[in-house]
């Protein structure tokens, strides 16, 4: 009996796992294809077997076939630009779907829980303080972590409609934020850092540069190390606190290093390209129609579509007409009907 | 085994729930809690459960405790062996999932209470009978020496609270597990239960043998509504009905008489 049961477990789970690695190589595929697209296309059209000779020349020996114009658009304009698009979307799709876990809520998202705000608070006031430099990623993290731990706290306080009173919490603490930057800007001495300021806060992919990328990819990698790594630990947590502690988990501490993961992802995606909306929270709910809620598939097949999302959207910004749209335009564009479809589908399912 | 010595509950500053309530729940036996509503007996499976802290009191048990909630909600839309298979966490690093041997166990508990086949349904999408029976195939998956369920019985059709209490008198005698539920009706204590805990309202308790405790005179001190305790055999089986007197009658209208 016991063989028996090993082999319909085994039996079971292998059929899925057949469905789930033809989505995530599907999904990889695409992803290298939407890359090389978006190296390609532009203003400046460099053909497709030229990009791909101009990347593999770093690797192997290649005949030089292209013109320096098409080695610097490729490698110090778009590549830079495409890959922090890539990894930023992957960022904040990744921590999109931890936080819909944790706050078991699937309308909550970087932007509309009031981290990237958090964030764009910190950096701004460390640009006012001190001056542009390496702490302004410090502040970033600091201002995410304490707009988070502020809506945990609302979410702590109020269990009449958890669902909207959390996303609620999030344009509270949104509002606040964008606010406190608005103060700031306005104190800012207009001569020296309110330049900065601006820059800094309007931030796009277009004026990605390798350190850039290489910050970046740094703190995504590491916060997705952890997020990914704690994939059944997220599943657990999606129970709510006391199921979790019943099952012998300790949700407090899990929720604290996932938190910090996730703010140490969305506050480097701010620093580097500005606040975008949307990706993080619509991303996740189209790959929990792919792969379904647990977390143990959702949060890598979340990251990957995630990355073709931003680097899609990017590059139609930049493509669609001859002044560049910002690619947040585009993001809210697709983003809000989908949030308000999703809105509907879940107050109607009687969870609010 | 779970043993409570002179445990008290009270929310904030209000009233006692329950105050020097001691009681002894042997290890392959099942044990059931009875009270009218608000009386605390939610408050005393948290606090065996471990997820809220008495104001007074010890409660000491061997090993952990398998939790069973009341499977009210679903908000989730996990597949029934995912359920099953977080019942495995416990003994998970942070950083660790599930691997083919804790497959295989949560499996085997799927099988335990006969749900083997809608292994991969979603959980949202089972019936309440079928939420239950996933909820207590978790509790096994953990490997519990006791397990406490929060009334198993009382969102359930008839027929399917008697597949409950059966798994549940099957799950003490072969596993040697404690068993303790709590339940709205005396006739599910007299049935299955070895031990009985009545909680009443002015905060005392009566705990012992059920046949001691479940008495008609203790069930109408309780609930403030004289009872009869009835035994009716059918075949081979016997069984205990209690049956309040409300003053409600069941009439056939005699329309022949018109």
């Amino acid at each position: 009996m016991d063989s028996a049961v090993s082999r319909s477990a085994t039996r079971v789970q292998s059929s899925g796992e057949r469905s789930y690695g033809l989505l995530c190589v599907g999904l990889v595929a695409s992803l290298v294809l939407v890359l090389l697209w978006s190296v390609a296309s532009g203003r400046y059209q460099v053909p497709f077997d030229t990009v791909l000779s101009i990347i593999l020349s770093h690797l192997v020996a290649v005949k030089v076939t292209w013109t320096t114009t098409e080695s610097v658009v490729v490698e110090t304009v778009r590549l830079p630009r495409v890959l922090t698009a890539a990894v930023a979307g992957a960022g904040l799709s990744l921590c999109g779907a931890v936080l819909q876990a944790i706050f078991r809520n699937p309308l909550v998202g970087p932007q509309t829980i009031g981290a990237s705000s958090g964030a764009a608070l910190g950096g701004v006031t460390v640009i006012y303080l001190v001056g542009f430099g390496p702490l302004v990623q410090v502040g970033a993290f600091g201002g995410a972590a304490l707009a988070l731990l502020a809506v945990l706290a609302f979410h702590r306080s109020d269990n009449l409609s958890p669902i909207l009173t959390l996303v609620l919490a999030g344009v509270v603490v949104s509002a606040f934020c964008s606010a406190l930057v608005g103060l700031v800007t306005y104190l800012a001495d207009p001569e020296t850092t309110l330049q900065v300021i601006v820059f800094w806060l309007l931030g796009s992919f277009a004026s990605s540069t390798w350190p850039q990328f290489g910050l970046i990819a740094f703190c995504t990698t590491l916060a997705a190390i952890v997020l990914i790594g704690m994939r059944w630990r997220v599943n657990v947590l999606s129970l709510g606190d006391d199921e979790a502690r019943t099952l012998g988990v300790n949700p407090a501490r899990d929720r604290l290093i996932l938190l910090a993961a996730a703010c140490l992802a969305i506050s480097s995606q701010v620093a580097v390209s500005g606040t975008i909306g949307w990706v993080g929270l619509i991303i996740p709910n189209l790959a929990r129609m792919m792969a379904g809620a647990d977390n143990r598939r959702l949060l890598p097949v979340s990251t990957v579509l995630g990355a073709i999302f931003l680097v899609v959207a990017d590059t139609l910004a930049r493509s669609l007409t001859p002044a560049e749209i910002p690619v947040g335009i585009i993001t809210a564009l697709v983003g809000t009907p989908i949030f308000a479809l999703l809105l509907r589908r879940t107050t109607k399912s009687g969870a609010a | 085994m779970i043993q409570i010595e002179n445990a008290g509950h009270s929310y904030g500053s209000g009233q006692w729930l329950f105050r020097g309530l001691s009681a002894t729940f042997p290890a392959g036996r099942i044990a059931a809690i009875l009270g009218p509503n608000g009386c605390g007996k939610t408050t005393l499976l948290r606090a065996i459960s471990g997820t809220l802290r008495l104001k007074e009191g010890i409660i000491a048990i061997d090993g952990h405790v398998g939790f069973v909630p009341q499977a009210l909600t679903a908000d989730q839309s996990y597949s029934a062996a995912d359920m099953v298979l977080l019942g495995r966490s416990r003994y998970l690093g942070r950083f660790s999932s599930p691997n083919r041997k804790d497959r295989e166990r949560a499996y085997a508990c799927l099988e335990e209470v006969g749900l083997t086949a809608l292994a991969q349904q979603r959980y949202d999408r089972l019936s309440g009978g079928q939420r239950q029976l996933v909820l207590l195939a978790r509790a096994l998956a953990s490997d519990c020496k006791v397990l406490v369920l929060d009334e198993p019985a009382s969102a359930l059709d008839i027929a399917n609270q008697g597949v409950v209490l059966r798994l549940l008198l099957r799950l003490a005698s072969s596993l040697g597990l404690t068993v303790l539920f709590t339940t709205h009706h005396p006739d599910h204590a007299i049935g299955i239960a070895h031990t009985t805990l009545l909680m009443q309202r002015d905060a005392t308790h009566i705990a012992g043998r059920t046949e001691v405790v479940l008495t008609e005179g203790n069930l109408a001190g309780m609930y403030g509504v004289p009872v009869r305790r009835v035994d009716v055999r059918a075949d081979e089986e016997t069984a205990s009905a209690i049956v309040p007197l409300h003053g409600l009658r069941g009439r056939v209208p005699d329309l022949a008489a018109r």
